[in-house]
């Protein structure tokens, strides 16, 4: 097995900034127009993370005119040039689907003291 | 220039193209690959090279026709042999041994190996047959369904699509992509499944 982590371990990004559940964070997508580049940010709370190792993704919504959005970035990928913390929350689930059903004030996340 | 390899298939992972899409990819120890014996028109009716795969974990016991056959290329044993086509015999001789640089990456290859046995297998996952309703009082599953004609042929007519032993079978996965090569780890990744389990062997064939 020892192949495979090495095999893996050669994609995986090594300066990840560790972020959880609930953290506000701006996603800097990579996007290819032609052969120009630019970067794209897509601001949002963390409401999943899934997978291990090099097959981590995680779950990004946000409230965008008034209709909620969610993407699903492989975090290992080279179109994330990086994950920005902008702020961390306390909260007590480990998915935040719940977050779905709510609108407004109620869908708001407490921040960490 | 060498067709072919011989590896164990390692596992399977996945990984990111330029774009950052994600792709899947099957990791193979191939090679390295020995030289046994060296087949030629004039006398075997056709020009081959015979491969031993080596592996980490050597080959202690062998028969004993079969150990006269490796004195002779003066090489270690192993325990798989495979031949590959090629012609230029001058240019290598038996021993010499051949590495995963023969592939480049980006390459086309094609990977041969045994696939997973899946036993006595019924006719809609042998042979795609479609089933029938599995509810609203349906009373027809999974079944094959009518073989044949009664009297007339009074028979069942030869290779007809039935359930039966499936798998454990010589599969080939044609033009599939050599994402990454490691000379150091002997490694080959490539795009894509390739038949059997993991620890099984298989043949990498060029394009």
């Amino acid at each position: 097995m020892n192949l495979m982590q090495w095999v893996e371990d050669k994609q995986m990004k090594k300066d990840v900034e560790p972020f959880g559940v609930g953290d506000t964070v701006k996603v800097h997508v990579i996007i290819k127009e032609g052969d120009k580049e630019r970067i794209q940010i897509f601001q949002g709370d963390v409401i999943a993370k899934r997978g291990r190792s090099l097959s981590t993704t995680f779950t990004v919504r946000k409230i965008s005119f008034g209709i909620g959005v969610e993407k699903i970035f492989p975090l290992h990928s080279k179109s994330i040039k990086k994950v920005e913390i902008v702020r961390t929350t306390k909260v007590r689930r480990a998915k935040l689907y719940y977050l779905r059903n709510l609108k407004g004030k109620a869908a708001r996340l407490r921040e960490e003291k | 220039m060498l067709e072919g390899l011989i590896g164990k298939k390692i596992g399977m992972t996945q990984g990111f193209d330029e774009k950052g899409n994600s792709v899947p990819l099957t990791v193979i120890k191939a090679g390295p690959c020995t030289v046994i014996q060296r087949k030629s028109k004039e006398k075997d009716g056709y020009a081959a090279l015979q491969l031993g795969f080596v592996e980490e974990k050597g080959v202690k016991r062998q028969r004993k026709a079969m150990l006269g056959h490796f004195k002779k290329s003066g090489s270690p044993l192993t325990r798989v042999l495979r031949e590959f086509r090629f012609e230029g015999q001058a240019e290598v001789k038996e021993g010499d041994q051949f590495f995963v640089d023969i592939f480049k990456v980006g390459e086309k290859v094609h990977v041969t190996g045994t696939s997973k046995g899946k036993g006595f297998a019924g006719v809609v996952k042998r042979h795609h047959f479609r089933g029938g309703k599995a509810s609203h009082g349906s009373m027809f599953h999974r079944a094959p369904g009518s073989i044949g004609a009664s009297s007339y042929p009074s028979r069942v007519v030869r290779g007809l699509r039935m359930g039966g032993r499936m798998g454990h079978e010589r599969v080939t996965v044609r033009n599939v992509e050599v994402f990454q090569s490691d000379k150091d780890n002997n490694l080959l990744v490539i795009k894509g499944a390739v038949p059997g389990p993991n620890g099984g062997y298989v043949l990498i064939h060029r394009a």
